[in-house]
């Protein structure tokens, strides 16, 4: 039956459609990053190819995940770079406390990482008395407010000019009212690079690791990533254990795909390379850099052949950019760290099918986020392979909370549903009833009305088509 | 219980299904192929897109060619790196007087407030270029320290005409990247940017306000 904890995705969803404010501010940004994507694959055969490439590359990283990850962790040592397991984000948070409370760490800057939201760690962190500091400037605006990122690559899309101006003449010191970009973003300059000159840590996330060389990149554009990695003494990464490739030749199409993909760019203005701490003679740069794998259920994940395929994502936003729900809800009515279609997969494998029941259904199947995946993720397939499992706990699969999705109303239905089938003679009788008297059901009627508030009811046939059948002589049996 | 290491490729191990690997097929990059004489220009069509601020030099005369543009733009002063091969030719080159040099000669412990408050511009050479999309290829080092390109609000970059690459893909090939990495190497496309706000372009926000390319044409 139903898990207690359920989270209402169609309340949050309708709740956000009422707000045209919201609405606004995400229709406008959608339609920019579709455009802007759609001018930089100006070949669908270049497309095609760099996808199938990218898809590829991908696969082939996580059919050898055990062993590039084993790899990586020998190259990495190898440079110095000290390597941390995490099965949990738990263990992942004590770990990153353990390292900052050794080294008497009490600022810490953040270059955008989704697992770092994934671990919550900012508000761990502040509870032990360590300031984490947003760096990205969409991540800065948002913790300002004390809200989480509603898309994964530009975390204050939801909000407009208007609102961030108000919002840092309200909580920057000295700050003056404007709705100026450049003095908007001169202010937050301002202030973090205050934050960057004193820090005393840096963390950040991966967007791919290379095991060949024990490599980290990170793509950005603000320079914010370099800063949090390279100024403070210390610098932590924390990756998922899906983001490492075999050799940095393989970075370079998925680079490519990704920047395009995300923002319609080319290439970022900043791709950074991080194989190891300070050398023996260089003035700058950490002289600690520590990574964090994280599992996080990424390895039961893992175990299904079909759901594997969930773990290809770069983390590129293309399929929350190109659905129809996303664009008209945004990000926050998921409640979830990765919201549209690649959270509507991802997040009921992390927390259970059936908690997060409301994300799989949340969709209408139409299959453009499968269509613009880089790394060509059946998003689509995964929904309806997730919507069985959720009311099944008997195909044999890992997937979490399987089985627990199903409501009471679904069952008896389909009991009724299996009950007349079965049996012919009722069957016969059934439909006489419904094509006489269907016409008669009041569309507001219960179950019905779950459909008819925002469709036509539809008309039953005044015969079936077996009576049709018999009725013209037709051979049928 | 097992440590999470061996307990996460236990169960990524016991998942075993190691089927054929996938082939890769690199046509689509193979493809992006410019004549030598063409890159440049392909180069600066990317990063002027974004900005990116180009100067035309001669072998000779590119030291001249960074300290006009120094008097030109009322720079106090210029930070350079004095054991690098670039840092040094402009440095032999430099006449007394006018934008001061200043060498980034120490750990950056010892010069922290100084580089962020003080340095109004930072000069490095590059070992490449990338053509397709445009980009700067840095490997920054003891001779020419990370935050140079970083840290002062613009970063004048020497970028010689016949090592520009026409992919990062081919780039990454051609300078052995893929077999060993200095502790740090970075591509630079532009001037730091954003879009954070209502997806306006807003340049400058963390790293340099003005990225300036001096062009060697050394193809001849």
């Amino acid at each position: 039956m139903h898990a207690e904890n359920e989270i209402h995705f169609r309340d949050a969803a309708a709740k956000a459609l009422q707000d045209p404010q919201l609405r606004a501010n995400f229709r406008r940004a959608m339609d920019g990053l579709i455009t802007k994507r759609k001018a930089q694959f100006p070949d669908p055969r270049d497309l095609q190819d760099l996808r199938d490439l990218s898809t590829a590359i991908r696969s082939r990283s996580l059919l050898c995940l055990p062993e590039l990850l084993e790899q990586l962790e020998a190259s990495c040592s190898k440079n110095g770079i000290k390597v941390h397991w995490a099965e949990t984000c738990e263990q992942a948070n004590e770990l990153i406390l353990g390292l900052l409370q050794a080294r008497g760490a009490k600022t810490m800057v953040k270059g955008k990482s989704m697992v770092s939201e994934e671990m919550h760690l900012n508000a761990f962190l502040e509870k032990h008395g360590i300031e984490a500091l947003e760096s990205d400037l969409g991540e800065y605006i948002i913790q300002l407010d004390g809200e989480t990122p509603s898309h994964i690559i530009m975390p204050a899309i939801h909000k407009n000019k208007d609102q961030i101006a108000r919002q840092f003449s309200q909580k920057i010191k000295d700050a003056k009212y404007t709705e100026d970009v450049d003095e908007l973003t001169a202010m937050a300059r301002k202030v973090l690079r205050e934050k960057f000159l004193n820090a005393d840590a840096g963390l950040s996330g991966v967007n791919f690791a290379v095991a060949e060389t024990g490599t980290l990149c990170l793509v950005e554009n603000e320079g914010n990533g370099r800063m949090s990695t390279h100024v403070p003494p210390i610098h932590i990464a924390v990756m998922g254990l899906e983001k490492v490739v075999a050799r940095l030749e393989d970075v370079a199409p998925l680079y490519s795909i990704l920047t395009r993909s995300a923002t319609g760019q080319a290439v970022s203005t900043y791709f950074n390379l991080i194989t190891g701490p300070r050398g023996a003679e260089e003035k700058d740069g950490p002289q600690e850099v520590h990574l964090v794998i994280l599992d996080n259920g990424r390895s039961r994940i893992y175990a299904d052949p079909q759901l594997r395929a969930t773990l290809r994502c770069i983390r590129c936003g293309a399929c929350m950019n190109h659905c129809p729900v996303y664009t008209r809800v945004g990000g926050h009515a998921y409640e979830a760290i990765y919201p549209g279609p690649i959270g509507k997969i991802l997040t009921p494998q992390m927390e259970g099918v059936g908690v997060r029941h409301d994300l799989i259904h949340g969709s209408s199947l139409c299959g453009a986020c499968g269509e613009v995946c880089p790394v060509e993720i059946p998003i689509p397939e995964i929904l309806v392979r997730l919507r069985r499992e959720a009311t099944h706990e008997d195909l044999g699969s890992k997937v979490a909370g399987k089985g627990t999705g199903r409501t009471a109303t679904e069952d008896w239905a389909w009991r009724l549903w299996a009950g007349v089938i079965k049996r012919p003679g009722l069957y016969r009788v059934a439909t006489w009833f419904a094509t006489r008297f269907g016409k008669a059901l009041p569309a507001n009627a219960p179950l019905i009305r779950n459909w008819t508030q925002s469709r036509t009811k539809p008309v039953p046939a005044r015969r079936s088509l077996s009576e049709r059948m018999r009725a013209e002589g037709v051979p049928h049996e | 219980m097992s440590d999470p290491r061996t307990a996460i490729l236990g169960r990524l191990r016991a998942s075993g299904d190691s089927g054929p690997l996938p082939d890769l097929d690199t046509a689509v990059l193979e493809r992006r192929q410019w004549p030598a004489a063409q890159r440049p220009a392909q180069l600066r069509k990317g990063m002027e897109a974004v900005h990116t601020e180009f100067l035309e030099a001669t072998p000779a005369d590119w030291p001249a060619v960074v300290r006009a543009f120094c008097e030109r733009e009322g720079l106090k002063n210029l930070l350079y790196g004095p054991a690098s091969e670039a840092g040094a030719a402009l440095a032999a080159a430099w006449p007394v007087g006018g934008p001061a040099l200043k060498p980034y000669d120490r750990p950056v412990e010892a010069f922290k407030e100084e580089l962020f408050n003080g340095v109004d511009a930072g000069f490095t050479g590059t070992v490449g270029g990338v053509a397709e999309t445009g980009g700067l290829l840095l490997m920054p080092g003891p001779a020419e320290p990370r935050l140079m390109s970083l840290v002062p609000p613009i970063h004048i970059a020497l970028l010689r005409a016949s090592t520009i690459h026409d992919t990062f893909w081919s780039a990454v090939k051609a300078l052995g990247w893929g077999r060993s990495l200095p502790p740090n190497a970075l591509m630079i496309s532009g001037p730091s940017k954003t879009a954070d706000i209502e997806q306006t372009l807003a340049y400058g926000v963390h790293g340099p306000k003005r990225l300036i390319v001096v062009l060697v044409d050394d193809l001849a």
